[in-house]
């Protein structure tokens, strides 16, 4: 992969009122490759989804860090690593299944299958213990150089 | 959170960023209005929601559960395109109607 024309890394406490943060904070770093409004909310949602997931099930309980990394690259592609140091996953694919959820109720399994459907390429890496990286690619079709 | 009682019918008028974070406060809410008045219907109006993710889907069908016990039914109405994307990908059309 080429050099970054731009990047920011940061990383945050893993508490559900950061949710809304990181949306934020990724959807201001994403304009700068001046994408649609629609593109935008693809990133927001897809970012919620694996930010909410390194809270609910990552962590659980427990408080860690959230880490998130963003680059944008030529031609446009952007680039967002979501990673916790949490529980990890057992099976992936699995995981990655639609309606697959080892939570209640309230959750309905169709996070990964929302980050997939909303960005050019989801990618997971996990190990039990250890945690888990999420990284969404997509191409912004926005007229910046 | 406002909501609107009549007929039977209950009106959730759901507003904001539906995420995790956001979900519980509005889970709660919902829930205590559908025991409280035990409606015929349960209309969950997206009209002024600026965002959702997939907790938005979890909180329909745990209100729709709820209701279903109840023998109420439930309509989400003011879904904007790609949120009833979202909600269409659970397979809920085959158990609420969309409006
Ligand atoms: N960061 C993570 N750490 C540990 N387990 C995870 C992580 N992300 C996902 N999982 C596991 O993968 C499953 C599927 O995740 P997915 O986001 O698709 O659905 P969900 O979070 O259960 O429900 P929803 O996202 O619809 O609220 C989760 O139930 C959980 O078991
Ligand atoms: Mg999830």
């Amino acid at each position: 992969m080429k050099k970054p024309i731009n990047d920011f890394k940061m990383n945050v406490l893993s508490k559900s009122v950061n949710e809304g943060f990181l949306r934020a904070v990724t959807s201001a770093f994403c304009s700068l490759a001046d994408p649609t409004l629609e593109e935008i909310s693809d990133i927001k949602t897809a970012v919620s989804e694996a930010v909410t997931n390194a809270i609910v099930h990552g962590y659980k309980e427990k408080q860690g860090r959230i880490y998130i990394d963003a680059a944008l690259y030529p031609d446009n592609i952007i680039k967002i690593k979501i990673r916790d140091k949490g529980c990890g996953i057992e099976d992936v694919q699995k995981a990655m299944e639609p309606l697959f959820t080892t939570a209640g109720d309230d959750r309905s399994g169709l996070g990964f299958s929302v980050m997939e459907s909303f960005t050019d390429k989801l990618s997971v890496r996990s190990a039990p213990n250890k945690g888990t990286v999420v990284t969404l690619t997509k191409k912004i079709s926005g007229k910046c150089e | 959170m406002q909501t609107v009682i009549a007929d039977k019918s209950l009106t959730v008028f759901l507003s904001g960023e539906i995420d995790h974070h956001t979900a519980g406060r509005i889970r709660e809410k919902a829930d205590s209005e559908i025991i409280k008045y035990s409606p015929k219907e349960l209309i969950l109006d997206f009209s002024d929601v600026t965002f959702m993710d997939s907790s938005g889907v979890g909180l329909v069908i745990g209100r729709y559960k709820l209701a279903s016990n109840n023998g109420c039914k439930t309509v989400v109405t003011g879904l904007k395109e790609r949120d009833k994307k979202i909600l269409m990908m659970s397979g809920l059309q085959n158990k609420i109607e969309f409006r």
